[in-house]
């Protein structure tokens, strides 16, 4: 066909026409499927850190400019759980985001890392089933916990040779905490007072070490 | 038919020296090094030294004889240097399979697949001891201690530098003179700082290597350094926080043995004054800013990429050529 | 080169982009999802078959339009037929594989620019008729699948000690560096080396 000004904009007209009717048309035979693709895929990760739940609330909130999310789980009419996506930015690879169970009781459950880009065979690792920093952490009440590893003087193990992933790891379940806190209320300081100061201590002892 | 007019690979020099006599200096410059780690990590550095140097020439005897089939390359001694090197990059510890992976990468992939010595582009040694780096990362940076430490006890196999990366130790409190002497975690090769500094003026003085490479590397390392500690607030960070470069991590061993290898950079004098400013910088950000403790074998390969382009710009004076300015 | 091709039976089609013009090996074409989706068999595979259908579609549809095309404008004609296959390739996967879709995340979207699918169009579909530009697609993406796969196999191998997920038990034996950046190099140039070689025998 000839290149005639008429010729090239009508045939790229029904080109484009054409084609955003078929994207369009596959846009939505798909888009119920996508939806529930990532709400399984949500379901499934906070089914991970929780015990069996019927349904959960999500709420959000905003620690240190990072939004975390919190679903609370519920059967019946008992709340069996919280679940929080937490993050954080001082990976070695940037963004590490995690979903931390929590007990009505505070207890840490589980931690299921989401999403990371740590470096494989060393902070990748924090992705292990029974890894040292899950089970540092895993079965203890998060209001004893000072989220700091032994190398800054706390308690808790670092994976080999990743001590900046592993205090990352941490930084990001001490905000799943604070999140967690929030999020159940009046329980935080039924939990007492001195579970307070330990976040700040923790997350004092977090900020010290980025800028030293 | 071309090979009727084999050329030697470079260096092209007429004189006494060959290659062979080349390397075979550049291993007895290595020698103190060597004898400094043994006294410092025990027999078991032999060890890692015999597995590197045995692996570098087998490969580099079957490539030559089965894949690449020339002549036999082995007697010049270069592969024994490039598994002399490659062992001194290693912790003394590490598991003789990885040093023999090392090695296979250091002569197959860096130096064999290029055309034998005189091609590569790379330092062969460097390359394998970065690929072992990123392959093994647990094992390669876990050291053993030394058998006598003075330095700090309580951070089990952390070289200096990734003890003060990880805020583990300031800078002020590290003994220096245990450095200079060798007492400190490391790989086998880069602790012993009297004694590669004995091997470089052993190297001077046969003329195997001139002055321009080392001195550019370590002074601007060092100016680099002072120019840190003056931000920080100088005192006796001033003169610490250089020395402490100097001598940490792979500086000298990688300024004076690494960096020097003739087939990877530049020809003229002002060409390698320009290479080694390069390494001595591109190390010197790492270590402050980047992600790895140490960036000595990451500059130098670098600048080795860069070559190339340095002999093209910075060409050597041609007799006879009237300058155009 | 396309003229030759135009002369070539059905079955030469598919086998040419196999093994003589193997995208990946001997075109060196689609370099960036070569080297970015291949951690292991599978996510090459993924990478190879959502590339081949999307080049079948669009190698059927331009043979079909190609005579209403003006040739000023072809390029972008190409690329909004091109772009609307991998939207909707795009949309399937995420609906109907998300974990696959998850391992392969901003490639998906990037098969656009992927310089196999538009130097196929332009060499072939806009020159021959539909049936044989649909075989120089699966041939072509074949060979691409192919070549991906392979490289994902080896450097899985390689670097954790498994393949197609299936742990060998080795995996703390095996160089880590291979799933990583420079192993997507060292891997790709030394097939290249070897299927050039065999390829020419």
């Amino acid at each position: 066909m000839k290149s005639t000004l008429f010729n090239m904009v009508a045939v790229l007209f029904t080109i484009t026409l054409i084609a955003s009717a078929g994207v369009g048309a596959v846009n939505m035979l798909t888009e119920d499927a996508i939806a529930e693709a990532k709400a399984l895929a949500t379901k499934e990760a906070v089914a991970n850190v929780l015990p069996a739940f019927d349904n959960n609330e999500q709420s959000e909130q905003m620690i240190d400019d990072m939004p975390i999310k919190v679903y609370k789980a519920v059967k019946g009419n008992d709340v069996v759980g919280y679940a929080v996506e937490s993050m954080t930015k001082n990976g070695f690879g940037g963004v590490i985001r995690l979903m931390v169970g929590f007990s009505p009781e505070g207890e840490i459950l589980n931690v299921n890392v989401l999403e990371q880009a740590e470096t494989p065979g060393l902070g990748t690792k924090m992705c292990d089933e029974g890894n040292a920093l899950l089970s540092s952490i895993k079965g203890k009440n998060s209001g004893d916990v000072e989220f700091k590893v032994k190398k800054d003087g706390g308690e808790l193990d670092a994976l080999t040779a990743a001590t900046i992933s592993s205090r990352a790891y941490y930084d990001a379940v001490a905000r799943a905490r604070e999140a967690y806190w929030v999020a159940c209320g009046g329980k935080a300081s039924a939990d007492g007072v001195s579970g307070a100061t330990s976040t700040n201590k923790g997350s004092d002892a977090q900020k010290g070490g980025e800028n030293e | 038919m071309a090979n009727k007019f084999f050329v030697a690979p470079s260096p092209h020099v007429h004189s006494a020296q060959s290659t062979q006599s080349l390397m075979r200096d550049v291993l007895i410059a290595l020698l103190p090094a060597l004898a400094v780690s043994v006294w410092v990590y025990g027999l078991n550095v032999l060890l890692v030294t015999a597995v590197a140097v045995i692996s570098c020439v087998l490969f580099e005897f079957l490539i030559q004889k089965y894949l690449i089939k020339g002549p036999g390359t082995i007697y010049n001694l270069s592969a024994v240097v490039t598994g002399v090197l490659l062992a001194f990059n290693l912790p003394s510890n590490i598991p003789w399979w990885i040093i023999v992976i090392g090695a296979a990468v250091a002569i197959g992939v860096a130096k064999m697949t290029f055309g034998g010595l005189g091609h590569n582009p790379f330092n062969p040694a460097l390359v394998g001891r970065v690929f072992l780096l990123i392959a093994y990362p647990v094992q390669m940076t876990s050291f053993p201690q030394p058998t006598s430490n003075q330095f700090v006890d309580a951070f089990s196999g952390a070289t200096p530098l990734a003890a003060v990366k990880a805020n583990l130790v300031e800078v002020g409190d590290i003994n220096l003179l245990n450095m200079l002497s060798g007492m400190m975690p490391g790989s086998l090769g880069e602790i012993a700082s009297l004694a590669l500094i004995v091997g470089g003026l052993y190297m001077l003085w046969r003329k195997v290597i001139t002055w321009h490479i080392p001195v550019a590397v370590l002074g601007s390392m060092a100016l680099f350094a002072a120019v840190v500690a003056f931000m920080k607030g100088g005192g006796s960070l001033f003169y610490e926080l250089p020395a402490f470069h100097l001598m940490a991590g792979g500086a000298l061993l990688g300024a004076i043995f690494m960096a020097t290898d003739y087939v990877t950079s530049p020809m003229t004098h002002k060409g390698m004054l320009i290479y080694g400013v390069g390494i001595g910088v591109i190390t010197m950000i790492i270590r402050l800013w980047g992600a790895y403790p140490e960036g000595m074998s990451f500059a130098i390969l670098f600048m080795n990429s860069v070559t190339p382009l340095i002999n093209k710009y910075v060409k050597p004076k041609r007799f006879g050529l009237i300058s155009g300015k | 080169m396309p003229r030759k091709e135009a002369k070539m039976n059905k079955m030469q089609i598919v086998l040419s982009g196999i093994l003589k013009n193997n995208p990946t090996f001997v075109l060196v074409l689609g370099m960036c999802p070569t080297l970015g989706t291949t951690t292991s068999a599978i996510n090459g595979m993924g990478m190879g078959v959502a590339t081949m259908a999307v080049l079948i579609m669009s190698n059927l549809v331009i043979s079909l339009i190609k005579n209403f095309i003006p040739d000023k404008v072809r390029i972008p004609a190409f690329i909004v037929v091109i772009a609307s296959f991998v939207t909707i390739i795009q949309m399937l996967m995420q609906a109907y594989v998300p974990s696959l879709y998850a391992a392969l995340g901003v490639f998906i979207p990037l098969i656009v620019v992927n310089c196999i699918i538009l130097g196929r169009a332009e060499a072939f579909a806009s020159k021959n008729g539909p049936i044989d530009s649909i075989l120089d697609g699966v041939g072509i993406g074949l060979g691409f699948t192919l070549a991906l796969t392979a490289i994902g196999a080896v450097r899985e191998v390689l670097g954790s000690g498994a393949i197609f997920g299936y742990s060998l038990g080795i995996a703390d034996y095996m160089p880590l560096v291979f799933v990583l950046a420079p192993g997507a190099f060292f891997v790709l140039g030394y097939m290249m080396v070897l299927f050039n070689k065999l390829a020419k025998k």
